[in-house]
């Protein structure tokens, strides 16, 4: 077990290590190759008034006319050994681990994402609650009532739930709840959860319940095609057959075994979500992880990019090696090696 | 150069920076409306539709309460000395004081230089090369120090370092009269800078510049001259702690997600005649969906979009429909214009009458709808927007759906009596460029051009394409779709950058085929004109020089749908930024 | 009232679908004692697997249609509430299912399971079924039980799966035990340790037996009554006796071909019964059986108009047949009977 997990741990580095030379390639590899020069890169990070010259000492002071290798052993090199900032009165000392400053607004990263990642556990804590609940239980209620008005209903709406992007159903949500009938948060009303926890969850109940839809709907689904199944197993009649009432061969039963595959989805789920809501963040003006690479993509600033990619990816990688140690203790035919 | 003012793209999704704007820096995208504009816009609509634009809505002296604004994205900087948007240069002022301001009224009357730290407007000598300055008496900064010559002068020389400070103006690197030897503030702290700004007293800075200037007000106007004592000034991370010379000083800067400025009690009202300094705190918003925000101001949560170039489509409707937001609403003509550069280094556009025939057989019309209609823009004739002094009305070219019978008629007179191939760029994740774009490929079709569009993404299209002379030459392209807004309002801030030739780069230009003697030499005398009325036919003459010349196709003279906050006070839009002027508002 | 143990009387269970009626158990009547065994023969299809759920009432709630009597120990149970039913389940009547590894959950050791089947019908405290649930895997064999009690489905060998299943449904005495293919995933030889544990156990029990199968060599030792059901109905009912020396239907001369026997090899079959099991659905008109019948030419054209009573033939011996009894008689003395005896 303990080998396995070094293992995987080891091979989640290596994932991550990729993970950033292929980001990197994108973003020099491939321009360059398109016939993009170094101040054209560099061009993006100065004024619109630069001159040539500024343009050259800015390539230069971002370091963008060395080989890529050498830029990217650098990004490395600041992750475990920190960096070294010029930030024109002085030189600041960024200390590891130290994903590089923003090219545009000339921020250290990691404080930065650091900063933006209590918004986004918060949405991804709350959001993920509700629509694995919500979603299990419509989802088995769905499967023992299968082709009642009620299961009919629920798959309608589960599908529509699916099918709609949290950029429409949130703004109709924030139009609908916060400017029409006026009983939740506006948009861009986050307050932090040590702040104020009753004001915290105001401000996340509408971004918590979108996210949560469209979750949800996939989690019915899910759980009611998984239920359907598992009902019919025959340790299910066995269980029948002992003489368990209903409700036990359901919960015990029935829904243990359609949970498996549940749990594997719900943390990946979750490993991606920690990377960032990025359609709910920015519908709902929430600062968070995936406001912050949207921002980061928009102006093509590098570094932020690097640093969100890489906690992003992080945050997949871990989710995985969880979820492979979850269905183990889940599932006891499954035994890790 | 010019100045940037932040709009969302309108797609759902599409919810990066954008910088609308011509001149747009990595991610621009265009103001304001797309959606058809109704019969009667412009027009004086149901009562308190464009109430703002000449008159101060809802007057009031009442001091208190806390004004919430809010943006969709940070602009680039709230340190005064490395900005280049135009709602920082708006908003800063509430913090910041240059040595001279605009105006805070309404309309044209905001577009009026007043002193600000300085106790009167410059006093030029030497030719209008040498611009003096007193400050006024018992100026300080919110630690109680006070405000000295030397602190603006440091300031000005300070954001020189374009390396540090990327994003602001030039206009100081290029007129200041700097010895060879200085490089930086940072680089050459020992070098002496008397020969460009002198401070010969604690109230006195002047500036000496290397060849004359009229204008210079405009300069001194510049959040350059907000002072910046050296030992408080901690390079790039002084935007963290921006020490205040105005009313109010910042209480939390947490970048990318809110600011928050709270009254400065070393502020002396009476040292300041033009700021009421009404609410008690100001609140910004960073990263406000755009929809959301336009609900915000529409429902009353919110005061100001900070960006001020006006609601997003979704807004632009419900403006349209319903009547009470109708009369919230002022649609401002701004300094700013969308159009189509040609560029005369590729053939056949090397004629003149070649150029013409685009020019006449372009259905501006078309044009204007696909620009976002008449609540986005007005048909231009010209680069120069109505609002600039200096504007006249050009007829020379049609502007309604064009003239087939002129266009062939220029099509003969350039030898090419059946038209021509031709290749056209525009920015590719702009739906209206690309309207535009498709706009002219049908009407110039029709006199037997056939044009050729080719996208690029907007991040790259002035750095590597349409702003790069040699890509455009190489590749052929004649046309591009391209777009400018003022620093300041007047000829200078509008048109010295896009149609002086020799201000033209190795890449990111937005003028690629104003490339005229006759248009330079006429830049040069409003230069140095030093009777505005005089500067400002000047700067008409360059504008009119430009069209008989053929070198662009104007579209649209933008315009931008503004709302007034519910429960604001004193709130109109000011002609130095056409939008809401920030140092007057007030909150109910 | 019925002085029967065990007293099944004209059970019918339908189930409605789209296609149609499906008649899985179509008039069914048995009886059994306490300390007997009933064997029910037949295909897959045949009804006997639905008869057995229908005992335990674990149609109830369903979409089935359940008409007839089951009579237990004196008690009516097709009438009987679902929640009256669920209490003997378990505990008066138990199952023994075939497939053991699919019909053990799989996340829960065989000691939870066997501690949950005992503790449903018991009071009692966890250590207390535990120690019940050792002690039972020890009775069905399953060697160092009180480690083997906390093992997974998946870590026993069929054959210990299936003692584990066994235990699991002694857990609470009961009196009335169906086994449904008990032995059908298991190889030979484990399949003998089987019945003779089940043989065993059902003396200690004074247990009533039903062994379900669809081979007629699993009861051949074990059965005191043969029951052979085809196409939802019982085709021939007597004694173990009656059906292995005596047997008068053309299905059951069939089944007797085709069971496999230690001295031949597995696949040959001497008698194979042609074609596959009918349809529920769309019964065939007549007998049920007579499209794969090879008398069917001598019922004299009843075959397939006349559905055949189930009549008696002699001491109980009950027979579904147009054939008359002499010619069945003839047949098997002549025609089957030497066949099955040279090979």
């Amino acid at each position: 077990m303990v080998t396995y997990i070094i293992r995987r741990l080891v091979g989640a580095l290596v994932m991550l290590a990729v993970v950033s030379m292929v980001t990197f390639s994108i973003f020099f590899v491939v321009p360059r190759l398109a016939g993009v020069t170094a101040t054209d890169f560099a061009n993006r990070y100065v004024g619109r008034a630069a001159t040539q010259e500024t343009v050259v000492e800015v390539t230069k002071k971002l370091g963008l006319d060395d080989p890529v290798v050498v830029q990217y052993g650098r990004w490395v090199k600041g992750i475990f050994v920190g960096a070294e900032f010029d930030y024109g009165a002085g030189v600041e000392h960024c200390p590891a681990p130290c994903f590089g400053y923003s090219f545009v607004t000339k921020k250290p990263v990691w404080p930065e994402l650091l900063d933006r990642l209590p918004v986004t556990l918060s949405l991804a804590a709350g959001a993920s609650v509700i629509w694995l609940l919500a979603g299990v239980s419509v989802g088995v209620l769905s499967a023992l009532k299968r082709g009642s008005v009620f299961d009919r209903g629920a798959m309608m709406i589960a599908l529509s739930g699916v099918s709609l992007p949290p950029f429409f159903t949130g703004l109709i949500a924030l139009s609908l709840f916060s400017y029409g009938l006026r009983i939740t948060a506006p948009g861009g009303a986050y307050v932090p959860l040590t702040e104020n926890p009753v004001e915290w969850a105001y401000s996340l109940i509408l971004p918590w319940l979108t996210l949560a839809f469209l979750n949800a709907a996939a989690y019915a689904r899910l759980t009611r095609a998984g239920m359907l199944e598992t009902m019919g197993e025959d340790y299910i009649r066995t269980a029948r057959a002992k003489g368990l009432r209903e409700s036990k061969v359901i919960a015990k039963h029935g829904l243990r075994a359609a949970l498996t595959p549940i749990v594997t989805i719900f943390g990946l789920d979750v490993g991606i979500l920690l990377g960032g809501a990025i359609l709910t963040e920015n519908v709902f003006s929430l600062p968070g992880l995936g406001k912050y690479a949207t921002g980061a993509i928009s102006t093509q600033d590098l570094p932020k990019i690097m640093g969100f990619t890489m906690l992003a990816a992080f945050f997949i990688v871990m989710a995985n090696l969880v979820v492979d140690l979850l269905y183990a203790v889940v599932d006891p035919r499954v035994r890790l090696s | 150069m010019k100045k940037r003012t932040l709009a969302v793209a309108a797609s759902g999704a599409a919810l990066a920076l954008a910088l609308s704007a011509c001149g747009g820096g990595d991610t621009t995208s265009e103001p304001s409306g797309s959606a058809a504009a109704p019969a009667s816009s412009g027009a004086a609509g149901p009562a308190g539709f464009n109430a703002g634009l000449d008159n101060v809505t809802n007057p009031s002296d009442k001091k208190g309460g806390v004004l919430k604004m809010a943006v969709t994205e940070d602009w680039d900087s709230v340190d005064p000395g490395d900005t280049y948007y135009g709602m920082s240069w708006n908003l800063l002022r509430i913090y910041g004081r240059p040595l001279v301001t605009y105006n805070p009224a309404p309309g044209a009357k905001g577009r009026e230089l007043v002193p600000d730290l300085a106790e009167s407007l410059g006093v030029a000598s030497d030719g209008s090369k040498t611009w003096t300055y007193k400050l006024r008496a018992g100026l300080k900064y919110e630690d109680g120090t006070a405000i000295t010559s030397k602190d603006v002068k440091y300031a000005v020389l300070r954001q020189l370092d374009k390396t540090t400070y990327v994003n602001g103006p030039t206009y100081f690197n290029d007129w200041l009269d700097l010895p060879k030897d200085f490089v930086s503030v940072y680089k050459t702290p020992d070098v002496n800078t008397d020969s460009a700004i002198e401070t010969p007293d604690d109230q006195t800075v002047v500036f000496h510049l290397n060849k004359p200037y009229a204008g210079f007000d405009n300069f001194a106007a510049l959040p350059a001259t907000v002072p910046i004592p050296q030992a408080k000034d901690t390079g790039i991370k002084y935007r963290d702690h921006v020490l205040a010379s105005g009313p109010y000083k910042f209480d939390k800067v947490e970048p990318g997600k809110q600011y928050t400025l709270i009254r400065n009690d070393q502020w002396d009202q009476a040292t300041d005649p033009i700021r009421k300094a009404l609410p008690d705190s100001y609140e910004i918003t960073l990263g406000v969906q755009g929809d959301d925000l336009d609900n915000r101001i529409i429902s009353g949560d919110l005061h100001i979009d900070v960006a001020g170039s006006g609601v997003q489509p979704a807004a632009i409707a419900s403006v349209q429909q319903d009547p009470e937001l109708n009369a919230r609403a002022d649609n401002p003509v701004t300094a700013r214009t969308w159009y189509i550069s040609l560029n005369p280094d590729v053939a056949p556009f090397d004629n003149i009458e070649c150029r013409k025939a685009v020019l006449f057989a372009a259905d501006r019309v078309s044009l204007q709808t696909a620009y976002g209609g008449q609540l986005a823009g007005e048909i231009a004739t010209s680069l120069l927007p109505a609002g600039i002094g200096g504007w006249a009305k050009i007829d020379t070219y049609p502007t309604d759906t064009g003239d087939e019978a002129k266009a062939k008629a220029a099509l003969t007179a350039c030898g090419q009596p059946n038209g021509f191939e031709a290749t056209m760029t525009f920015r590719a994740d702009r739906p209206k460029e690309q309207a535009a774009a498709e706009s002219l490929q049908q009407s110039l079709a029709k006199v037997g051009i056939k044009l050729t569009l080719k996208g690029f993404p907007t991040s790259e299209y002035f750095p590597a394409y349409a702003g790069k002379p040699s890509y455009m030459k190489e590749n052929k392209i004649g046309l591009a779709t391209n777009g400018w807004g003022a620093d300041w309002n007047d000829g200078f801030g509008f048109l010295s950058q896009i149609i002086d030739s020799r201000t033209i780069r190795e890449a990111g230009n937005y003028n690629l085929g104003v490339k005229d003697p006759a248009v330079d030499a006429l830049v040069d005398q409003a230069f140095a004109e030093l009777d505005t009325a005089k500067r400002d036919a000047l700067w008409g003459q360059a504008d009119a020089k430009v069209m008989e010349g053929a070198y662009v196709l104007p579209a649209v003279y933008a315009k931008g749908l503004l709302l007034r906050g519910k429960g604001v006070t004193n709130q109109f839009i000011t002609g130095a930024f056409d939008m809401y002027d920030y140092l007057a508002l007030g909150v109910e | 009232m019925t002085e029967h143990f065990l007293d099944v009387k004209n059970l019918q269970i339908h189930f409605p679908t789209d296609d149609g009626l499906v008649r899985s158990v179509d008039g069914l009547s048995f009886q059994l004692e306490r300390g007997k065994t009933l064997g029910i023969v037949g295909e897959s299809g045949s009804g006997k697997s639905v008869t057995s759920l229908g005992i335990l009432g674990l149609h109830k709630g369903g979409r089935a249609k359940i008409s007839g009597e089951i009579w237990l120990d004196g008690e009516e149970l097709v009438s009987a509430g679902a929640e009256h039913v669920r209490k003997l389940r378990g505990k008066k009547m138990a199952m023994i299912f075939q497939d053991p590894l699919s019909a053990m959950h799989p996340y829960y050791t065989v000691g939870d399971q066997i501690i949950e089947a005992y503790r449903i019908h018991h009071k009692v405290a966890k250590k207390v079924a535990r120690k019940h649930a050792v002690d039972l895997l020890g009775r069905v064999g399953i060697p160092q039980p009180d480690k083997r009690v906390d093992s997974y489905p998946h870590e026993f060998s069929g054959g210990m799966r299936q003692r584990a299943m066994i235990a699991m449904a002694l857990s609470c005495d009961p009196t009335l035990l169906i086994a449904d293919e008990p032995t059908t995933a298991l190889d030979v030889t484990v399949q003998a340790q089987i019945l003779d544990l089940m043989r065993d156990l059902q003396r200690d029990f004074d247990a009533a037996l039903i062994i379900i199968t669809h081979d007629l060599g699993v009861v051949a030792e074990l059965a005191d009554d043969i029951l052979v059901m085809y196409g939802g109905k019982a085709i021939e009912y007597g004694t173990a006796e009656d059906i292995f020396e005596r047997p008068e239907h053309p299905y059951t001369w069939g089944l007797l071909g085709s069971m496999p026997r230690l001295d031949r090899e597995p696949t040959e079959r001497l008698l194979p019964i042609k074609g596959s099991p009918p349809s529920l659905i769309n019964v065939p008109a007549g007998c049920a059986f007579h499209p794969r019948c090879v008398f069917e030419g001598r019922t004299g054209g009843k075959a397939n108009t006349e559905v055949p009573e189930l009549a008696e033939t002699e001491g109980g011996h009950l027979v579904r047949c147009h054939l008359p009894r002499e010619e069945r008689r003839a047949i098997w003395a002549n025609e089957i009977k030497p066949n099955l005896e040279s090979a």
